[in-house]
This record gives C-alpha cells, sequence and structure tokens, in this order.
C-alpha cells in the first residue's frame, strides 16, 4: 500500500531499501551505509540500576527502524536520553546529521530537525486542533514578545502556518475537527494529532514512541499507512514497538534492546530467529505451551527442574 | 482599606425584620453566593433544572445590583438600598480597585495562560510600590520613578524565576509567597526606616505630588449624579481617571499579547511544557518572559494602588495576594476582561452581602462588625462554590476546563 503513496527517493522502493540493508552485518552496532543518527556509550543510571548502556548504535536514513523490546528494557530512557528529555549518567556522544546533540536540550534537538511523539500522548487539551498544530511551526516570529503585539509583522507567515497545518490536517483526517479542544478528541486521534503536529516542524528525523499502544485496529491501519508514507517522503522513522505484526510489516531494520542494551540488530524476520532475542523477549521456555496438562506430570516436571538447575549452573 | 464603607452601611437605617425576614434574607444570600459564583452554576453535582434556576437568579441578582447602583447614582430615594448603592457604586469606580484589576491582569498572564503559580503578586506590587514612591521622595523626576519601580519588581521576577522555572510548578508557588513575605517584612524593618517609613510607610502625600501635578482637571468639587469627589487630590476624579485609564491600557496591551502566536505559545506551555519542548520552543524563556511581565503589571498595580493612600507594607501583604487569586478565579482566568470584571465584582458583591446582612438581620443576631465578618465568610464559601462549580468562572470557556487532565 506504501508504494502508492507520495514520494520519488529510491528508498519508497521497498527492493532497494532490503539491497540498501542487506550489506548491514546483523549484529549489535552494525555500521550503516549512511547513518543519520550515531549513538556512543549512552549509559544512564537511576540509582543501582542501569537504565541504558548502549555502546554504539547507527541509524540508518531514510527507512524505518524499530526499536523492540520487552517491557524495562530501557527503551523510552533511551529515547528519552537522545532527544534531551534525559540526561546521560555519563559522558557520551552522539550526532545527528553530523551535528553533535549531546548536552543540548530537547528544544534544541528539536530544532535540529529530531522530533519526537510520546508514549502517553501529549496533546494540548484545552486548545483547539487547529492551535495545537499551529504551535509546532519553527520560526514564527509573532513567538517572541517584543514582536508579537505587532500583527502585520507575523500575520502573513500567520497565514501560511495556518494553511500548512490545514493541508496536514486532512492528511490525517481531522481537518473537521479543527475547532474542537483537543480534548475531546479520542485516544487514537490524539495519536494522529501529535504525528501531525510534530510533521508541522519539518523533521528530519521523527521518533515514535509507542505509536500504535491503545489504537483499535482499524486505526492501526491507517497510522502504519502515515509511517510509510512518512518514510516515502524521505524522513527518517525510529518507532519504540511491542506489537510484532506491526513491526514485522513495516519495519526496514530492527533494534532489540533487552535490560538496557542492544542485543540484537537485523531485518524483521531473521531478528525474530536470532536466540538472544527469543530469549529476551519470552524467555526460554517460550514454546512450551503452559496450557498442556501433560507438563504438569511428575517425569515432565522433573525434566523442566533438572534443565532449570544445569542452566543455573553454567 | 476596603472596610471603609463599614461605617456607611452601619448608619443605614435599620429595619425592623421578623424571623420570616431572616429567612427571606438567608435566600437572598445564598442567591448572592450563586451570583459570586459567576451566574451559571453548573457541574456534574446539580441537576440541568438546578442549574438553569440558579443561572437566572444570578441574572437576577446582577440586574439588581445595577438596578439599585443606578437608582443610586440618579439620587431615588430608597431608604438603605440608597446607601448600599452609593457605597457599592464607590467601591466599583475606586482606583485602588483598579489598582487590583491591573494586579489581577498581571496574575492573569501568570496562571491563565501560562500556568505559573504566583502565590504573591503583593510582594510585585509592593516592590513596584516602594520603588515609585522612595524614588519620588528622594527627587527621581516621575518617568524615572516609575521605570524605577518596574525595573525593582522586574529583577524580582528574574531572581525567582531563574531557580525555579525549571522545576515543577509547586515549587514556584513556595517560593513566591515566602519571597513575598521577605519583601513585606524587609520593608517594615525599622532598619530602613530612613527610606521605608518601617511599618508606618511612606505617607501618600509626600510621593503623590507629581502625578497630581499632572491634572489638568483644575481644582474644587465636581459631583455628577450621586458621586461628589474632589478633581485633584488624593481621592479625587484626577486618581480615577488615572486609574481606569490604566486598566484600559493593561487592557490592550494583554488583548494584543495574547492574540498573538506568543499567547499561544504561552497557553501552550500551561497544557504541556514537555510538549512544546519537543517541538523545539525554548520553554524556560517563555515562562521567564510570563513571570516578568506578570511581575511588571504587578509593579503597576502597586504605584497605582498607594497612590490615594500611602505605601504601608502590610497592607499589600498575603490577604491581597488571594483578593487577587478571588477576583480572577470570579472573572474568569485566560479571558482578557475577566481579572477587571472580577476585581470590580468582587468589592461590590461583598459589600452588597455586608450591607443586606447589616440593614435586614436585627443587631441582636448580628451587629455591623459581625456582618462585615459575615461578608468575608460568604466571600469564602463563594469561591468555593465557584471552584466546584463554576471553575471557569464568569467569563471563561467552559471548554477549556473541563479538559482538567
Amino acid at each position: 500500500m506504501s508504494e502508492s503513496v507520495v514520494g520519488s527517493t529510491d528508498l519508497s522502493d521497498k527492493s532497494a531499501r532490503v539491497a540498501l540493508m542487506s550489506g548491514v552485518d546483523e549484529v549489535p552496532g552494525a555500521a550503516k551505509p549512511d547513518p543519520i543518527l550515531t549513538v556512543d556509550k549512552v549509559v544512564r543510571q537511576f540509582g543501582g540500576i542501569t537504565a541504558v548502556d548502549v555502546g554504539h548504535l547507527e541509524v540508518q536514513r531514510g527507512i524505518i527502524t524499530a526499536l523492540i523490546g520487552p517491557n524495562g528494557a530501557g527503551k523510552t530512557t533511551f529515547f528519552n536520553l537522545i532527544t534531551g528529555f534525559d540526561k546521560p549518567s555519563s559522558g557520551a556522544a552522539w550526532t545527528f546529521n553530523g551535528q553533535a546533540i549531546n548536552r543540548t536540550s530537547a528544544s534544541r534537538v528539536a530544532r535540529a530537525g529530531m522530533v519526537r511523539t510520546f508514549q502517553l500522548t501529549k496533546a494540548l487539551n484545552r486548545m483547539t486542533v487547529l492551535d495545537n498544530m499551529m504551535l509546532g511551526a519553527p520560526g514564527q516570529s509573532g513567538e517572541r514578545i517584543l514582536t508579537s503585539w505587532l500583527q502585520p509583522i507575523w500575520s502573513r507567515q500567520e497565514r501560511e502556518i495556518r494553511e500548512k497545518a490545514l493541508g496536514l490536517l486532512d492528511r490525517f483526517k481531522l481537518l473537521e475537527k479543527k475547532d474542537d479542544f483537543a480534548g475531546s478528541l479520542s485516544g487514537g486521534q490524539r495519536k494522529l494529532l501529535e504525528m501531525a503536529r510534530s510533521l508541522m516542524t519539518d523533521p528530519t528525523m521523527i521518533m515514535l514512541d509507542e505509536p500504535m499502544a491503545g489504537v483499535n485496529p482499524a486505526l492501526t491501519q491507517s497510522l502504519l499507512g502515515h509511517i510509510e508514507a512518512l518514510r516515502d517522503d524521505g524522513m527518517t522513522v525510529l518507532f519504540v514497538e511491542h506489537d510484532m505484526h506491526v513491526v514485522r510489516h513495516i519495519s526496514d531494520w530492527v533494534v532489540v534492546m533487552a535490560e538496557g542494551k542492544i542485543v540484537a540488530e537485523g531485518t524483521a524476520s531473521s531478528v525474530m530467529a536470532q536466540d538472544a532475542v527469543i530469549d529476551a523477549y519470552l524467555g526460554a521456555h517460550h514454546d512450551t505451551d503452559l496450557g498442556d496438562d501433560s507438563l504438569l506430570e511428575d517425569d515432565q516436571f522433573a525434566a523442566i527442574e533438572a534443565e532449570a538447575e544445569s542452566e543455573g549452573k553454567s | 482599606m476596603f472596610d471603609k464603607k463599614k461605617s456607611e452601611t452601619a448608619t443605614a437605617q435599620e429595619e425592623e425584620v421578623a424571623a420570616l425576614g431572616v429567612a427571606a434574607d438567608l435566600s437572598e444570600t445564598a442567591a448572592a453566593v450563586t451570583a459570586a459564583a459567576g451566574g451559571e452554576v453548573g457541574g456534574p453535582m446539580l441537576s440541568d433544572r438546578a442549574r438553569e434556576i440558579a443561572g437566572y437568579v444570578a441574572w437576577a441578582i446582577a440586574a439588581a445590583i445595577l438596578l439599585i447602583m443606578v437608582l443610586a447614582f440618579f439620587g431615588v430615594e430608597m431608604g438603605w438600598t440608597t446607601e448600599l448603592g452609593n457605597s457599592m457604586l464607590d467601591q466599583a469606580l475606586d482606583p485602588q480597585t483598579a489598582a487590583v484589576a491591573v494586579a489581577v491582569i498581571g496574575l492573569n498572564i501568570h496562571f491563565g495562560y501560562t500556568g505559573l503559580l504566583n502565590m504573591g503578586q503583593a510582594g510585585f506590587m509592593l516592590l513596584g510600590a516602594y520603588g515609585f514612591a522612595i524614588s519620588i521622595v528622594e527627587g527621581v523626576p516621575l518617568v524615572f520613578a516609575i521605570l524605577i519601580g518596574l525595573a525593582a519588581s522586574g529583577l524580582f521576577a528574574v531572581v525567582l524565576g531563574v531557580p525555579t522555572l525549571k522545576l515543577r510548578g509547586d515549587y514556584l508557588a513556595i517560593v513566591t509567597i515566602s519571597a513575598a513575605e521577605i519583601v513585606r517584612y524587609v520593608g517594615r524593618a525599622t532598619a530602613f526606616n530612613e527610606h521605608t517609613g518601617g511599618p508606618q510607610g511612606i505617607e501618600g502625600q509626600d510621593f503623590r505630588g507629581p502625578v497630581t501635578d499632572l491634572s489638568f482637571f483644575g481644582s474644587g468639587n465636581l459631583d455628577v449624579g450621586s458621586l461628589d469627589y474632589i478633581l485633584t487630590g488624593a481621592n479625587s476624579w484626577w486618581m480615577r481617571a488615572v486609574a481606569w485609564s490604566v486598566v484600559a491600557l493593561c487592557v490592550v496591551v494583554v488583548w494584543l499579547l495574547v492574540r498573538s502566536p506568543w499567547g499561544r505559545l504561552l497557553r501552550g506551555v500551561r497544557e504541556d511544557e514537555d510538549a512544546i519542548r519537543s517541538l523545539g520552543k525554548n520553554v524556560f524563556a517563555v515562562k521567564m518572559q510570563a513571570l516578568v511581565l506578570g511581575g511588571l503589571f504587578g509593579a503597576i498595580a502597586g504605584m497605582l494602588y498607594v497612590l490615594p493612600s500611602s505605601v504601608v507594607p502590610d497592607s499589600i501583604g498575603r490577604t491581597l495576594t488571594f483578593y487577587c487569586w478571588t477576583a480572577l478565579l470570579l472573572g474568569g482566568a485566560a479571558t482578557v476582561f475577566g481579572p477587571v470584571l472580577g476585581s470590580i465584582l468582587f468589592f461590590v458583591v461583598r459589600i452588597l452581602v455586608t450591607g443586606i446582612a447589616d440593614n435586614t438581620v436585627p443587631d441582636s443576631y448580628l451587629n455591623t462588625q459581625q456582618a462585615g465578618q459575615f461578608g468575608w465568610i460568604v466571600i469564602g464559601v463563594a469561591l468555593m462554590l465557584l471552584v466546584i462549580f463554576r471553575p471557569q468562572g464568569v467569563l471563561g470557556d467552559k471548554r477549556e476546563l473541563r479538559f482538567n487532565v
């Protein structure tokens, strides 16, 4: 479905993307042909717990990269760190688009072209949908206090921003809601609004934190379409997701985190077959059916115990 | 300051009322509460029918207030009601009511638009008043004295903002309320008696001169309807003209600012700082601008407040901050005219409640002094009802508070 959507770059063609990534080693921290984001030695500790400890990660430009991992793997913390919403515990270095963005504020990261959404949607509830959108526009001179009271200075720019916002609302099917307060939207519509709002900043890379959480299947389909359209427009997408079907469906590359570290990288199909991933996600006994009564029989139970013991020793 | 009408209402002729009359008064007071609560009382606790009735009652009360004031203005003889109407009218036009309105306009920038919990607006007012009054006493020209007052308050805002604006909102509330108290205590400390006059403060006549000298109203009296003031002086037409012109100017400035993209940014910060940050805006700078701007309005309010009277630190304390908050919630936060309407209503309704209670309930139940206290109790209850049933105030947008997640 994505292939029919707007897009002129060669990366809108699936085979081109496959060819691009086929040369990359499927190991954690693998080098990419053209990384837009390079992260080195990011460590974040909460007291004694190391939430994130990423040695090296590169994110390829122009494709959709999924960041997956079990609960508590540190995905959101990692997101917060690289977008400037959290500070690493020790000296780290990462560059975005050739520009160092470690030790800068969240707003500077966003201005550099890396914009994010939130796991718990942050719609500006007591403002209209259109106001939400127009706040996303960068460089509005009327947002400076000294010039704000002079309408002629900013009114033309405001009209352009408004046009752009209406266009995006139309694309995200929120146009008829433009005068409603954002707080009156449904959860899924808020996700759409947040995504549309982030596009107002003209980002080069968009980071989506669990875009599908709490969204009904029909809307999931349209959200997927939107994300693929972003890629086809030439944007780089990095997203955190739990739903494996979603990951398999749209991601060109998958990075797996577990216990704060990156444990695997690769294409969706290959990464899901790797032992490290299966263990991290499902534990060692993922393929035993817990509803199977035969498991409860004594000899089976003894066998599992023996296996557990031998694992404990090794 | 605002209790000066108490004695006037006390002299109003007493009426003998039976027990039935007392009951009638109680229901009337309840209606006044409804009016103070902003008319149309709403919320999930009341049925639509009750809400509708409360709405009519509130409009009736508002109409009654206006009618009493107009009749009193034209000198129609109605017994104690005329006295009451005159008191309300006088209070509504009082320069100090205008001063509070300006302070509330500043607080509205802080809380209504930006979501900053400033619990020390009186501190900003006091600094503005001191900066202005001391400068004039020291012989600084008027314009520079005003600028010094503004600078003192602006600096205060920056000092308070730097450590707290990166933290959660409650910290600003704690810091502002204590800083305002520090300002008041420093002001009344005898160590600086030479400049601040200590607890007695600075006499109005010591700094009022340059402002009254500007008057082109001439001298003598002017009575318009029941209103009779001197043309130029402390409690004069000139002071009223200056104070309310400043209010009008402030309203225009706020209107220009909040309709702009900067105003939108303020509301965005109020809703969710992180979301605004993720869109590449410098949230700290925006909050600082709002804090300083609201503080400057506070400084102007402080200067207006002391002009007709004197700089007494204890009269610009916590209580005044809370009056400002009540007036803001009453009129409607995040509206342009809400602060002005709220300030006028706040003082007028209190006089109404006190006046009715004093004149209808026999002295054996409620004497004049107790009626004054009763007025404050009603204001307190009204504030609670307001926050519960009509959080958006009289003019606020209902939707703007409905989705308060």
